[in-house]
């Protein structure tokens, strides 16, 4: 057993340095900034012809997070190659696999943070928008420099819970033809007839990962909380 | 000057000031008193439009403005640059030093050099009994120093006025006594203020002016003996209801 284990172990680490933490970290970044601009727009107070715009959003917002991601993930990589429209994509959108994952993943997390973001802007009382606008900062300047800094910390957790169930969700990445760790051990699988020992395997390295992740997000966490330390009155 | 005529402001049909007319003349300390609910932080609140009144004329230095009209965003924040609002809950940034927090409109809003901006906040914080804070987080202040702090960070901008919204009432009286203390200096220096407040006696002592307000309308508008021994009823009610509240 103990071999099976040192002569895959080297090929799934490959497969989730190669493939599994680009992915989850292109597709984390992408989908936060998404998420940012997401929580923006539909926090703006803009009215008129804003309203469509933000309608587009919510839209967004809600298909992403009422449809199962392995389905979205199919739509975007089986489906969107028979999407033909005579003028722009005759030939419809065919995507490499990789390209595929990360639009998807990040439309994905961009929906589900686009909430923790905007509910963690809408935590912060009202007092701060008004003491900054008090001092004459713009709306946008009430944001950048009062706010979102506050909000973050709020958010932080529960970002961080949607960074690490994006690195496990990205095993579904698997069914799209994209060879990250889960592939690559189900191919191993299936050459030793060891699925018990292969599928432990490699959920053992999903635990690093996220185990990694975890003492990131309390050093951040410590980081970022750092004007709320034990020793205050709580006079804010 | 600020200068206020036939201003009305409705909260969801229900009026919450009528037809206010009335100066608040520079250099001096305008106390706003009156009964909970009377409009009073409504009507502080419209001077820098953190309130929207739906009419009325607004006149700041050479600012004059329609109510009913919309309000150009760039003279809202004209206006908020000149007049500086203190809050009952200090309303510090949290996540900011205490000396960051004086700078912060300085250096963001008026883009003052930042080294001239820091002097001038150590300088405002020792002003007020704090200079040994400047490093400390809002949430290490008792709400006395918190409230001081805020009191600097607005004189920081040179506001034409300084609007304060009951801003000893969360405190207890020993840490109330600090702060008045500080406000009656920042008076004696001529800086424009507003305050409202509930310490009549406190009103009596700073105030050049007196605005009594009840139920959204103004019922006395003018010096301060006069008003503390005025002969009508309902402020005569209103000054010993107050001071006996004070004592009890
Ligand atoms: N945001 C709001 N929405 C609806 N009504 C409001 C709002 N703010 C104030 N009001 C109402 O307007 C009236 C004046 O309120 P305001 O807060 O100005 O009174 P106040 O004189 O400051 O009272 P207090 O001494 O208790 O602070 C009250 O009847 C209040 O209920
Ligand atoms: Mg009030």
């Amino acid at each position: 057993m103990w071999q099976i284990i040192t002569n895959s172990f080297p090929q799934l680490l490959a497969a989730g340095l190669k493939y599994t933490i680009p992915l989850t970290l292109i597709s984390f970044v992408l989908g936060l900034i998404l998420a940012l601009i997401t929580a923006l727009v539909r926090l703006s107070n803009q009215k008129g012809f804003f309203y469509i715009v933000k309608a587009i959003f919510r839209f967004y917002v809600w298909l992403f997070r009422s449809t199962p991601l392995l389905v979205q993930l199919f739509i975007v990589f089986f489906g969107l190659p028979y999407l033909k429209i005579k003028g722009i994509f005759p030939d419809g959108i065919k995507l490499e696999p990789m390209t595929a994952g990360i639009i998807t993943f990040s439309l994905n997390t961009g929906a589900y943070c686009s909430e923790t973001i905007r509910a963690s802007i809408l935590s912060i009382p009202e007092g701060q928008w008004e003491a900054a606008y008090s001092i004459g900062m713009t709306r946008a300047q009430a944001l950048r420099r009062i706010i979102l800094p506050q909000a973050l910390r709020v958010s932080l957790p529960p970002l961080s819970n949607s960074f690490i169930g994006l690195v496990k969700d990205t095993s579904l990445a698997a069914s799209i033809t994209i060879v990250e760790m889960f592939e690559v051990s189900q191919q191993i699988a299936a050459e030793n007839y060891q699925p018990l020992i292969m599928y432990s395997l490699v959920a053992l390295i999903y635990a690093i990962f996220c185990t990694v992740l975890s003492w990131l997000q309390g050093y951040l966490e410590k980081v970022t909380s750092r004007y709320i330390s034990a020793n205050g009155g709580g006079n804010v | 000057m600020l200068k206020l005529t036939s201003l009305n402001k409705t909260f969801s049909k229900q009026s919450a000031l009528t037809d206010i007319t009335t100066e608040f003349p520079e250099n001096q300390t305008t106390v706003l008193v009156g009964p909970s609910g009377a409009g009073k932080s409504t009507l502080l609140r419209s001077l820098n439009f953190l309130e929207r009144p739906e009419s009325g004329q607004y006149e700041f230095n050479e600012i004059n403005i329609d109510l009913s009209k919309p309000i150009a965003n760039k003279t809202i924040l004209s206006v908020r640059r000149q007049t500086e609002m203190v809050f009952q809950e200090y309303n510090l940034f949290p996540h900011l030093t205490v000396l960051k927090n004086v700078m912060e409109g300085p250096v963001q809003v008026l883009k003052q050099n930042k080294n001239k901006a820091r002097i001038e906040a150590l300088e405002l914080l020792k002003k007020v009994g704090l200079g040994d804070k400047a490093d400390s987080y809002p949430n290490q202040l008792s709400g006395g120093q918190a409230q001081r702090v805020a009191i600097a960070r607005s004189l920081a901008m040179h506001p034409d006025y300084i609007l304060l919204d009951e801003p000893t009432s969360a405190l207890d009286p020993e840490l109330e006594l600090e702060v008045l203390k500080v406000l009656l200096q920042i008076a004696k220096e001529k800086q424009s203020m507003i305050i409202v407040t509930h310490n009549l006696e406190f009103a009596r002592q700073v105030a050049d002016k007196v605005i009594f307000i009840e139920k959204g309308c103004i019922l006395y508008d003018g010096e301060v003996e006069p008003f503390f021994n005025s002969e009508n009823k309902r402020i005569k009610d209103f000054v010993s209801a107050m001071t006996f509240s004070s004592i009890a």
